[in-house]
Order: C-alpha cells, then structure tokens, then sequence
C-alpha cells in the first residue's frame, strides 16, 4: 500500500519535473557545455577549452562592465524600493475604501498594457537636446543652455529602468502589505509608538517577503538587461547582457554561453544571499 | 477560376492550363508594357528571402508575383542577425539576400551553392566591380573585402574562393552603394572635406558613428587615416597593432566627450540628425533621403579621402533544388532586367546592371541619378513622392565619380575575433 502511496506521489510531481527538466535544466546544461567549446569565424568546434572563460575574466571590460551592470542594479533597486514602498504604502494604509484601492491599484499598472520598448523610447524625444524637457526649462529661463545629460547618459538609462520596473516592487509590497492585520497597528499605537516608529517595527518588517520579491524582480531584470542600456545610452554604456549580444551578432557564441554561465552563478549568489535575509517561503 | 487568378495576387492554389494562359496574359504586356514574357510554371513556387531591410522591399516582392507569379515572403534582419540566420537556420530560408562582407564569412559554412553564370541572362553587363573588380579598366581593387575577391568560388559546391573568375559565382549583386559622412549644413557652420573633421572640437558631443562592429570599424579606420593617427597596411585586413591604435584613439575620443550617442539602426540615425542631437556622423545614403523628406537640409558630403562601399546580393540556399531552384534563377533573371534596377537607382542605391536600369528610367532620372547632372524637373523616388525639385544635383556627382572614388569595402577582417573583443572594450569604456 505504502509502496503504491509512493509511486503515486512520483507520478503527481513528474509533470512539473518534465517541464523543468526540458524547459531549465537541458537548456542550461547546453549553455554550461557550449561555453567549453572553441570556435572562429564560422564555426562552433566541438572541444573542450578553458580559452572563453579566460579571455572572459582576465579582461579588464569585463569586470568594468560588470561593475557597471551591478551599479545599475543597485541605484535601481534603491529607487525602486523608495518608491514602490511609498506607493505600496499609501494606497494600502492611506486609502480606505476597497474601491479605490483598487482603482489606484489598476492605475499603476494601466502604463503596462503598452510595449516595454515603447515605454522606453518615448523617453527619447522628451529628454533630447531639443526635447520637451530642455525646451521647457529653457523657455521657463531656468537654463540657457540644454542639459547634455539628461539623454545617452547613465543618468537616462537609470530613469528608464526605474520607470520601468517600479512596478515590479508596487505589486508584492502591496500584497504584503495588505495581508498585514489590521489590528496589530492598533496595538502597537496602543502601546504608545509613534507613526514612524510603526513603520520601523512593524510594518517594515511585516513587509520583508513582499520586499524580498520585489527586490529579486528587479535585481535579475536589470542584470540581465540589454535593450535599455543601448537605447538609452546611446550605445555608449555597456552592460553584461549587450556583451553577450554582441558576442552572439558575430556568432561567437561559445563565449556568450562562457557570459551567460559567470553571469547566472552571480545573479544565483545575489538571490541567495537575499534569501539568506528573508526566508520567503516560511513569512508567505 | 480565370476571373479568381485575375483578382486574387496572393493565392497560391491555382490549376494550371487554362488559367496560368490567363495569367500569362495580365502578368506580362497587357499591364506592364514589358516586353518578355516569363515563364509562366512558377504559380506556386513560394521562396522565401532573408535578408538586410534595406532590400525587403514590399514592391519587388509584388511586381515579382505580378510578373513571374513566384510568391516571395521576405524576412529584414539587421546584419548580425543575417550572418546568424544563414549559418545556423540554412532551411529557414530560399534566397538569402547577404552582403558581400559576409560571404566571406557565411560562404565557407557550406549553407549556400554558387550559380551557374550560365544561367544567368545578363551576366556579361553586370557591373565589373563585381567580377574583374575594375569599374574601368585602369581601376585599382579599393581594400576591404572586395566583391570581386569573394564573387567566385572553384567550382559548383565548392566554399573556397577562387582568385579569378570561374563559372560559379557567390552572390548576384544587387543594391550597393558608397557611404560617407552625413553634415547638418544649416549647423556645421564650416567646410566639411575630410573624415577627420568629424573630430574637430567644435563639434564635441554633436558626433556619432555606428555601432556594428565590422562597419564601424571601418569608419573608424578612415577617420583615424584621415587625421594622420594611424598609417594601415589594408584597412579591411587590420593588424592587431592597427586595431590596437584605432580602438585606443576611439576610446581616448570616446572619453573627450566627442560622440553623442553610437547608432546601430537606420532609423536611430535619422532620428539622432534631424533631432539636431549629432551635426555630423556617419550615415547611409537612404537616411540622408529620409532626414531631408523631414524638411530637415542634410548633405552626404563627399569626402576627399574617398567612400566606404558596400553591396549586396542575391545567394542561394544550399537546399534548393528542382523547380524551386529553376524559380530562383528566374527572379534572378527578373532582378537584373531593369524593373528593379531603376527602382533601386530611384532611391539613390545603384543596380548591377545599369544599361536594364537606364531603358526604365527617364532621361532626366538617369542624368541626376547616375550622370550627376542637374535634374531638369522634379525627381521622384519610387513611391512618387517629390525628393528633389528641379536644378539640384546629386551629392557626390555621378555614378564613375562616387563609386571610382571607393577607398575601402565593408571588410570580415583575419583578426575578427580580436578585432570585436576591442570593439566592446571601445563601447565599454
């Protein structure tokens, strides 16, 4: 019977197996063999080099552009948490009727039903020398000459991730955030705590899955990004990711993969250390 | 069924006998005033061409239906994406529609086959750039990868590349034309004669050049020649150490805050001059058309060190075979009987075989687009739209003073793989 029992919990989660093992493990498994092989011009030759990695971490564009990539990633993650929290914040605790909160909950996410390109290059003509921004302040005299940074600048490049993927943090925020009972705010205003010392000690930490998730989102999108850096700097800044497109754009795969593969065992290392802080599973 | 094939352009079940008669009547003198009638069996053949979007152009594709009845499904990659698709994907495709630069890359993964100049109708009056590699005969070869050195291969399913010219050729041409650099006369404010002014400081983020490696390297080499930074040996075949100095001086360059922003696509470059964020950079010819029909002044400015050139052509896939390959060089055939030709010469482009182009051309068009003389009346580009009003003429001049002057072709270099290790260190910096 037992043994019954057994087989049919194997065949219950062999679905879900199957997928993961032809839609994640065989693809990367490929990766991880590919960034072992040679290659030229034309060709990939199946072997077995260390010559990709090598010529990975021993130059130093590749550490200045991971630098550059985990910078990104960073500022973005901070902005991004500031502002997904307020939001999150306000309509859970400062909205009281359901209605509205919903409502203001679709609103955010209304700029999601167009194209993420779109979002992106819209930012363009508004930032240019002779954009809608710099013709404003101009015009308002607040400057005499246009700002150069404002567009193909990292300055722009971080706007847009942020714009892009505030989002990413407003959603779980929120969801933690409801989930909070209500109740324990009284209590703690009860017990004489004043707003901000609620947020600090209650909230905040009620709030850590919500914020760990959010944090995941964004942290791997940026590292992985590719389109918005190029758009957005105008080809002058790097990141990972358009190292690797370039690498594939003259078909050396082999080193895309040998990338891909240092660039998965880092992004692994972050998620692990954020889970290391929150343990998701146990607060959901 | 013949009212049905009379109406219905796109279908491609339709009987044979009586009704491709009727088709045969509509698809040749009747309508068109053309005066061969092609072979009428290709009813159902569908070939599908990949290639750059500079030559997926909506209206061959239908005068091609119109005329031969073969469906052509057309794909428009960037460049990187093409090379991609012809080496990794060689069933994904029937016409691969490549550059010459990338033949030499893509012809010794054995995805394509060489053609018969046999059967191709018009092979003697192609343009000899692409075949002896002189335009006249006391020409020089330009460095670079020049379509001759890559036109013929040894023999019918060879990849090698022959030195002379054999029975088998890599590629028919069919767009090509020689880049320089596009000025914003209105906002220069000084003579533009040489690739070095480009780094002139008065111009400091107002620059840009373009980031595809193999073409911006290019640029690269012609700037830093021109401004005395480096003396090559071939430009189109860098040593390491000329890679090495063209790469710093574009980083140190880079660092000065001389360029605004690097463009990858047609459009972000026609974007970046007529938003007035770049006055000079480097440009394509249909970009410069495309910021003037803005109502923006923008010049492709000759250049006293010469252009950059490029082409393109037709390649075909290694699987085809039978009807589908006898259809191929049917629309072969048709691409070079003038149609097209003067419809590509109309964008400012040129075709490979001019005297086909001139017979479909006005007198006024041929004379402003491949003579260099002003145009009498307004000149029209394909679409019927007004380009230029009469009185102008062609930046550049002719036909023999723009293409005699080429000082280097779009190149695959020995030290490729070095040379796009540099080029990302470049864009990193």
């Amino acid at each position: 019977m037992n043994r019954l029992k057994s087989w049919v919990t194997y065949l219950q989660v062999a679905p879900l197996a199957l997928v993961f093992l032809l839609f994640l493990i065989v693809p990367i498994a490929t990766i991880v063999v590919v960034s072992f092989f040679d290659y030229n011009t034309t060709q990939i030759i199946p072997t077995f080099v260390l010559q990709n990695y090598e010529e990975l971490l021993l130059s130093p564009v590749t550490w200045r552009t991971y630098l550059q990539t985990i910078q990104f990633a960073l500022i973005t993650w901070a902005l991004t948490l500031v502002i997904g929290f307020t939001v999150a914040y306000f309509v859970a605790f400062h909205v009281r009727s359901p209605t509205i909160q919903t409502v203001l909950f679709l609103l955010c996410t209304i700029p999601f039903w167009t194209s993420n390109v779109i979002r992106m290059i819209s930012w363009i003509p508004f930032l240019g020398r002779h954009g809608l921004a710099n013709t404003t302040l101009m015009n308002l005299g607040l400057i005499d000459q246009p700002l150069e940074f404002l567009l193909y600048s990292e300055f722009s490049v971080v706007l847009a991730y942020v714009h892009l993927y505030a989002l990413f943090m407003v959603v779980p925020i929120f969801n933690s955030m409801m989930r909070i009972d209500r109740s324990l705010l009284e209590a703690a205003r009860d017990a004489g705590a004043t707003g901000w010392q609620t947020l600090v000690n209650v909230i905040v930490p009620l709030c850590k899955p919500g914020i760990a998730i959010g944090s995941i989102f964004v942290v791997t999108i940026v590292m992985g990004d590719f389109v918005t850096v190029r758009m957005m700097s105008g080809g002058l800044s790097a990141s990972v990711g358009l190292m690797m497109a370039n690498a594939m754009s003259l078909l050396q795969y082999p080193a895309a993969a040998a990338n891909a593969v240092v660039l998965l065992l880092l992004v692994l290392f972050i998620v692990a250390a954020m889970m290391r802080l929150v343990d998701i599973r146990k607060e959901l | 069924m013949a009212r049905k094939s009379n109406g219905g352009i796109g279908r491609r079940r339709m009987l044979k006998g009586a009704a491709g008669i009727a088709g045969a009547a509509v698809g040749s003198g009747a309508i068109t005033g053309f005066p061969v009638i092609w072979a009428q069996n290709n009813r159902n053949i569908v070939l599908r061409q990949c290639g750059t979007g500079v030559s997926a152009i909506n209206e061959i594709a239908e005068k091609c239906k119109a005329d031969l009845g073969i469906t052509l499904q057309m794909t428009a990659l960037d460049s990187d994406a093409v090379v991609q698709r012809v080496v990794t994907q060689p069933n994904s495709f029937d016409i691969g529609d490549i550059e010459y630069w990338m033949v030499k890359k893509v012809f010794p993964a054995n995805t394509l086959q060489a053609m018969d100049v046999k059967k191709i109708k018009l092979f003697d009056k192609i343009v000899p750039i692409f075949t002896s590699g002189k335009l006249k005969p006391d020409s020089v070869i330009a460095q670079g990868t020049a379509p001759s050195t890559v036109s013929f291969v040894e023999g019918a399913g060879s990849t090698k590349f022959a030195k002379d010219q054999t029975q088998w050729f890599t590629l028919v041409p069919t767009i090509y034309n020689a880049d320089t650099l596009g000025i914003r006369p209105d906002l220069v404010g000084r003579k533009i004669d040489s690739w070095k002014d480009i780094l002139d400081p008065k111009f400091k983020g107002k620059t840009s050049i373009l980031n595809i490696p193999s073409i911006g390297i290019m640029d690269a080499a012609m700037i830093c020649e021109a401004a005395g930074i480096v003396k090559y040996g071939d430009k189109g075949n860098m040593t390491k150490a000329e890679i090495d100095k063209t790469i710093d001086f574009l980083i140190k360059t880079k660092k000065e805050g001389q360029f605004r922003a690097f463009w990858k696509t047609f459009d972000e470059s026609v974007n970046l001059m007529t938003s007035g964020e770049v006055v000079i950079q480097s440009m394509w010819s249909p970009a410069v058309s495309a910021v003037r029909g803005k109502g923006v002044p923008c010049i492709y400015q000759p250049l006293k060190e010469g252009y950059r050139a490029w082409g393109g052509g037709l390649a075909l896939a290694k699987h085809l075979q039978g009807a589908q390959l006898d259809a191929a060089y049917d629309y072969i055939n048709w691409y070079l009987s003038g149609w097209v030709g003067a419809f590509l010469n109309r964008q400012g482009y040129y075709s490979a075989v001019l005297e086909t182009a001139k017979a479909n051309m006005s007198a006024d068009e041929w004379g402003f687009w491949m003579e260099g003389k002003p145009a009498q009346g307004e000149i029209k580009n394909p679409q019927g739209q007004v380009v230029e009003k009469a009185g102008a003429v062609r930046d550049g001049g002719s036909f023999y003073d723009r293409m005699g002057a080429v000082a280097c072709w779009n190149a695959v270099m020995d030290e490729d793989r070095y040379m796009v290790q540099k080029w990302n260190q470049f864009i990193a910096a």
